[in-house]
């Protein structure tokens, strides 16, 4: 099992995320980050499956109000680092997460911590809907009847749904099961039932790879309305997408280790979206955004 | 001209080289192996069947009632044999199979499942529930015998009443409690991880998830399996001999819900149906009565198995 501590020092030079600052680790961050709340601060983050390094020293800024999108080629560990902003990789037996990841100012892996109030307050959408085999209502109203909430159920239910731009189309059937909507409606459903809880943060995993462009569209529109009240991490493997809703974005690709054939996910940049798809720092981005790779 | 001559070459070409040329002989054969498979398994069920029902439609069709409320005795079929109290030991060895063996068997199950870390002792732990699920029924009826017939190490025949329906229900529960383990944990396994993460996702805790989702969703697979289970152990005579029961006259004819007989001397349909075969070699009498307590037998069992699938498909709609 490798030293977490080591890798601080071997690796960070390489993948610090901007070239012009030859700063300690913690310091060498995108200098668009100094004004404005920091909700997420992540400083080389590995992340490990049994004894191989999943992902590799990650270290970047999520800011409030902002939508980041996490984008790169398939494998390069994307979804791994979005699994450690809610603990969801507790859930995986052998997984093991070192470095340090804030949520304003906390420890997220503090021991102190309990990964189920981390849930509540950072949400996660998946990249299949998976909405819950039971009614519509009962979907949305899961998170606050979990959370010990009996009253006003019916204003969450219909506040949430109507966040989620969903409400119009299923008010006249809040008993029916949730199994019964299209793609598109049970994933705008799932984000329904995430916002429910009141969330600050949500973290989308691909949320639109499983729908077609009429349901993205709409999920994208949704993203920017609720953009306002929440902080939003979101993974596409699609580039068009990033560069549409996301404020800031993050590219990751893989190291591939020729002689197992595993891959160790690292992050290339973190700009502003608009940088990073018109003169982003580093050449494997331009490669990668150009889609001359990946 | 020419171009559409050539033109009209290829195409016989195409539709020679496309065409069916042969009958595919193996695919064939193989066909129809297995349709004759399917046709040995119908056959052998409605040979018997038929024949029980053969059997025992006289004895049935006259005296239905009396057949159904009568009691056991050995001495001649003459009019007035009857299984009440095989229906009696049979009814409550399944009571007390399902009051036992399901919460105990579920519960195993669940934990395994969900709460068991994943390491060798458990994998052993996985395997011996196997294993025990192929045991011969005989061993359970010898561990019912020595544990509550005859009360050694706890002394629980002071309980059970030694050979009574009640230690005969303990021991056959013991036998279902490997199945009910076995298919509980199938069915838990099966539940999608992507609802384990929704739960979890908007901060439901481990037993929440498993309430709220798990369960839920496993519960047609658990009482399919679980009755099955069920029907299996009211169907066994082995242990049932071990255990004690009675198989000749029989004085006692409790009520079919009189609890308190229940740590009396007992019988059972599957022990009624062997001692009738016995005998009818001496007197053909109870040849009719054997295929009609046969008859009672599989009634019983079908209206359990079919209130299984009632149960499932109720849970399934549920499910959506």
């Amino acid at each position: 099992m490798p030293d977490p501590t080591e890798t601080v020092t071997d690796t960070v030079v390489d993948h610090s995320v901007d070239a012009g600052n030859d700063a300690s680790p913690a310091e060498a961050m995108p200098s668009l980050s100094t004004e404005r709340d920091v909700v997420f601060r992540s400083r080389n983050v590995n992340v490990y499956y049994g004894a191989f390094r999943a992902v590799r020293d990650v270290s970047f800024d999520v800011h409030k109000n902002e939508i980041m999108a996490l984008i790169g080629p398939s494998g390069c560990g994307k979804t791994t680092v979005l699994r450690c902003y809610n603990r969801m990789n507790d859930l995986i037996r052998t997984a093991r997460v070192t470095g340090s990841i804030t949520y304003r100012g906390t420890d997220l892996y503090d021991e102190r911590v309990d990964p189920v109030e981390v849930r509540r307050r950072i949400g996660m959408v998946f990249q299949k809907p998976n909405p819950f085999p039971k009614s519509i209502y009962d979907n949305v109203a899961y998170g606050p009847r979990v959370a010990g909430q009996k009253k006003g159920l019916d204003d969450i239910v219909e506040n949430s749904l109507r966040k989620a731009a969903l409400w119009e189309e299923v008010s006249d059937r809040l008993t029916d099961s949730a199994l019964g909507l299209s793609g598109g409606q049970q994933q705008r459903l799932c984000i329904a039932r995430a916002i429910a809880v009141g969330p600050d943060v949500l973290l989308m995993d691909e949320p639109c790879s499983a729908l077609d462009p009429i349901a993205t569209a709409r999920i994208e529109d949704l993203m920017q309305e609720i953009k306002q009240d929440y902080t939003i991490m979101i993974v596409t493997h699609n580039m068009q997408q990033a560069a549409r809703v996301s404020d800031t974005t993050a590219f990751f690709t893989a190291d591939v280790h020729s002689e197992n054939d595993t891959r160790t996910g690292i992050l290339v940049e973190v700009d502003t979206t608009q940088k990073m798809f018109s003169n982003p720092s580093d050449e494997r981005t331009e490669n990668y955004v150009t889609g001359r790779f990946g | 001209m020419i171009s559409r001559l050539s033109d009209d070459k290829s195409r016989a070409a195409i539709a020679a080289s496309i065409e069916r040329r042969r009958i595919d002989t193996r695919g064939l054969l193989f066909r129809t192996l297995l349709q004759s498979c399917l046709l040995v398994t119908l056959v052998l069920l409605a040979v018997l069947i038929i024949s029980v029902v053969n059997n025992s439609a006289d004895q049935l069709g006259a005296r239905l009632g009396d057949f159904l409320s009568g009691t056991l005795r050995s001495q001649s079929s003459d009019d007035r044999l009857g299984v009440h109290q095989g229906l009696y030991g049979s009814l409550w060895i399944a009571v007390i199979v399902a009051v036992l063996a399901f919460p105990v068997g579920i519960g195993a199950a669940v934990y395994l499942e969900e709460y068991a870390p994943r390491n060798r002792f458990t994998a052993f732990i996985e395997v011996n529930i196997r294993n025990l699920a192929g045991v011969p029924s005989v061993v359970y009826g010898l561990l019912g015998l020595a544990l509550l017939v005859k009360g050694n190490l706890f002394g629980l025949d002071r309980l059970t009443g030694g050979s009574s329906a009640l230690s005969a229900g303990i021991t056959l529960a013991i036998l279902a409690l490997p199945i009910v383990v076995i298919t509980s944990g199938e069915a838990v396994r099966a539940v999608p991880v992507s609802l384990r993460e929704g739960a979890y996702g908007v901060g439901a805790t481990k037993w929440e998830m498993i309430r709220t989702q798990v369960l839920p969703y496993a519960a047609p697979g658990i009482l399919t399996g679980t009755l099955l289970s069920m029907s299996r152990a009211v169907g066994e005579a082995a242990p049932l001999i071990l255990v004690g029961a009675i198989s000749g006259r029989l004085g006692s004819d409790p009520g079919l819900l009189d609890l308190s007989a229940l740590t009396d001397q007992f019988t059972a349909l599957p022990i009624v149906i062997t001692t009738w075969t016995v005998q009818s070699g001496r007197d053909v009498g109870f040849t009719a009565a054997a295929a009609s307590a046969i008859v009672v037998l599989l009634v019983f069992v079908l209206l359990m198995n079919s209130a299984a699938i009632g149960l499932r498909n109720r849970f399934e709609k549920k499910r959506g």
